[in-house]
């Protein structure tokens, strides 16, 4: 019979190859779908594959969707390489746009342009403040984070749903649940005129930087990580686990909220009931994709990006339901974790006495 | 509270049960994951296809039976998948938990589109003959769908099963020391596998029961975070059937209390009340994980950790 064996030392080549093994067995069996489904194979993997990266308007919009999830996939990373499995980050998300816009909607004709710095650095508290009631009722009440993360995203959403449906909403919105549009003064600036893409980008750049630096060449991030691998070993070293905890819950509470005020001064630049995109758990896929590294992380938003402009595309084009991106997204997971496996095992034929 | 009557009581009582039974039922079949020693964060995903599959099934043959068996195979086979990937690859479990959650809610909104918004037709109600046309326990007790009361059957049987049966001890035992039990020359992983595979079936039935019963419609994302509070579940009543089955009828009042609080007219927005089961989820894993030793008396000792046999 096949026994799985561990691996002496799990092979380089194999760690960069198994992403893509993973991508490609999503592709075969998208092609087995779509070909199930009486499209065209070819057609559909046009536009999950081609489409997205062709002219300057899909690229533009390529970093507009992979920004998000960048910024929120480097903070899960931190929480999952700290073994704390945060899965409330589209909560965080949407706590983050919801005080962005609260500080957004308060902006006059005479506001200067530093009112964008007070609505971003908004968003990062409310998405923090979100992450530290799950730390502070992890740490004091020992509650499972999981759990309670996830609750607090219904929470959110609801929350959300109170103010565009009473007190925020637009008095001249002819009833719609929206609040008022932002003033530009309190707009993401674009970078190119045409294109929705904005310096968001950069920020996500910039943040993956931060969290490169902060995870491999500093000790906070070191402690960290011993603490999520080996907690036995960080409690000899006198690694404090609460400290740990806080500082993971924050970073990603943070990163989502910024996420989310990104969202809501670029791209949506008002709030509505479908602030949720859905982007806080796809992150969740991005982290685990990019293998818990920030450059990892890069290439897995675009990829990931691509699904939800090839998702819409196949919609439009194909007429094929955009719930198409999440059966990929979840696929690409699966056969991930699937091919991670043979990382650090390998198979082997054992004949059986 | 104001009008509130016997009759509009025992509705409530009715409607608690009834909507306790859908978290009960998910919480049972992860209860026995558990106590295999198996975690699954997909409970959503899979009540989430199992909700499409029992209401397509329902709707093109007719039978709400043929629709229940549906939905159960749908969820065995999705934690069948999710089984092979954690036993025999040892994937990490909640990662593969999250992708089965994530895969089941774009699946099921996928194949469920041409179903969205579509009603089965009102079936007449199951009564028990003779107790059914009692004055206030009838309509509060006896006029339920027959599942609520094969659910109550189920956490007692499953409740004696793993503690008086030598099945439940030897799954006890998988989930506690599975080395000890590989020793003994019990087939860890097949055990595992088949626990894990009965949770899923619940799991769907659960699901199921919200696309026929509950609310008979199909609605993407309709499960609405249900098998996460079916999860949460398992841990309040440190893994034990009968709280189980006590738990989910305190979620289900919560829920009712929701919307009898919105019928009287109660001068709180609808938001903050659709909250409530949320908010009450998080507040009783609080009071409840306060003390870690209460939840670690009951917790299998291997939940959640990977199995490697020995050669």
């Amino acid at each position: 019979m096949f026994k799985l064996e561990p691996r002496p030392a799990p092979s380089k080549a194999l760690m960069l190859a198994s992403p893509l093994i993973a991508l490609a067995i999503t592709v075969v069996v998208g092609v087995m779908l779509f070909a199930a489904l009486g499209k065209d194979p070819l057609a559909g993997l046009q536009m999950f594959f081609v489409e997205p990266l062709k002219t300057g308007y899909a690229l533009a919009e390529l970093s507009l969707k992979a920004t998000p999830l960048i910024l929120i996939a480097l903070g899960l990373a931190v929480c999952f390489r700290a073994n704390l499995w945060n899965i409330g980050a589209e909560g965080q998300f949407v706590l983050g746009a919801i005080c962005a816009g609260g500080v957004a909607m308060h902006a006059t004709p005479e506001t200067g342009r530093w009112i964008i710095g007070a609505v971003l650095l908004a968003g990062v508290l409310g998405g923090m403040l979100w992450a530290a009631i799950v730390a502070l009722l992890r740490d004091r009440f020992h509650a499972n984070e999981i759990l309670v993360s996830l609750m607090l995203v219904y929470v959110a959403e609801m929350l959300l749903s109170y103010l565009v449906y009473g007190p925020w909403k637009d008095p001249a919105g002819y009833n719609f649940p929206q609040t008022i549009t932002f003033l530009e003064a309190t707009r993401v600036p674009k970078l190119i005129t045409g294109f929705r893409m904005n310096i968001g980008m950069f920020i996500a750049l910039a943040a993956v930087a931060g969290f490169a630096i902060f995870l491999y060449r500093t000790y906070a991030g070191f402690q960290l990580q011993v603490g999520g691998l080996a907690p036995a070993a960080a409690r000899y070293a006198g690694f404090s686990s609460r400290r740990a905890l806080w500082t993971a819950l924050l970073l990603s509470g943070g990163m989502a909220g910024l996420a989310g005020a990104l969202d809501v001064a670029g791209p949506q630049g008002q709030l509505t009931p479908y602030v949720p995109l859905g982007y806080g758990f796809a992150a969740i896929i991005v982290a685990f994709v990019g293998r818990l590294n920030p450059i990892g992380i890069v290439f897995s938003a675009v990829l990931m990006s691509m699904f939800y402009i090839g998702g819409e595309l196949a919609q439009s084009r194909l007429g094929l339901p955009k719930a198409l991106t999440g059966v990929f997204q979840g696929l690409l997971l699966f056969a991930l974790l699937a091919c991670d496996t043979f990382i650090h095992q390998r198979l082997r034929w054992v004949s059986t006495k | 509270m104001t009008g509130l009557t016997p009759e509009s009581l025992a509705l409530l009582l009715a409607a608690t049960l009834n909507a306790g039974t859908v978290v009960a039922l998910a919480s049972l079949g992860l209860l026995i994951n558990e106590r295999a020693g198996v975690l699954n964060l997909g409970a959503e995903g899979m009540m989430l296809v199992a909700a499409i599959a029992g209401f397509a099934t329902g709707v093109n043959t007719g039978s709400d039976w043929l629709g229940f068996a549906a939905g159960a195979a749908a969820g065995a086979l999705m934690a069948g998948a999710f089984g092979a990937l954690v036993i025999w690859l040892n994937t990490n479990q909640y990662a593969t938990g999250l992708a089965l959650s994530l895969f089941g809610a774009g699946l099921s909104a996928f194949v469920g589109i041409s179903y969205t918004q579509q009603r089965l037709p009102e079936r007449p109600h199951f009564a028990i003959p003779g107790l059914a046309d009692l004055p206030f326990v009838g309509p509060a007790l006896f006029r339920q769908h027959p599942l609520v009361y094969i659910t109550i059957a189920l956490a007692i049987g499953l409740g004696w099963f793993l503690m008086r049966s030598r099945g439940g001890l030897v799954l006890r035992a998988v989930g506690e020391s599975p080395e000890s039990a590989h020793a003994l020359g019990y087939a860890v992983r097949p055990i595992r596998l088949l626990a894990v595979m009965t949770g899923g079936a619940l799991c769907g039935v659960a699901g199921a029961y919200i696309s026929l019963a509950y609310t008979p419609l199909w609605v993407e994302g309709m499960v609405a975070g249900k098998g996460w509070i079916a999860l949460a579940l398992t841990t309040f009543a440190t893994w034990r059937p009968g709280r189980v089955l006590l738990g989910a009828y305190l979620f289900g009042g919560v829920t009712m209390l929701q919307f009898q609080l919105q019928g009287q007219g109660v001068q709180i927005p609808s938001q903050f009340l659709t909250m409530l089961p949320y908010v009450a989820t998080i507040v009783v894993l609080v009071l409840i994980s306060r003390n870690p030793t209460w939840i670690r008396i009951n917790m299998p000792a291997s939940l959640g950790k990977p199995f490697h046999p020995g050669a």
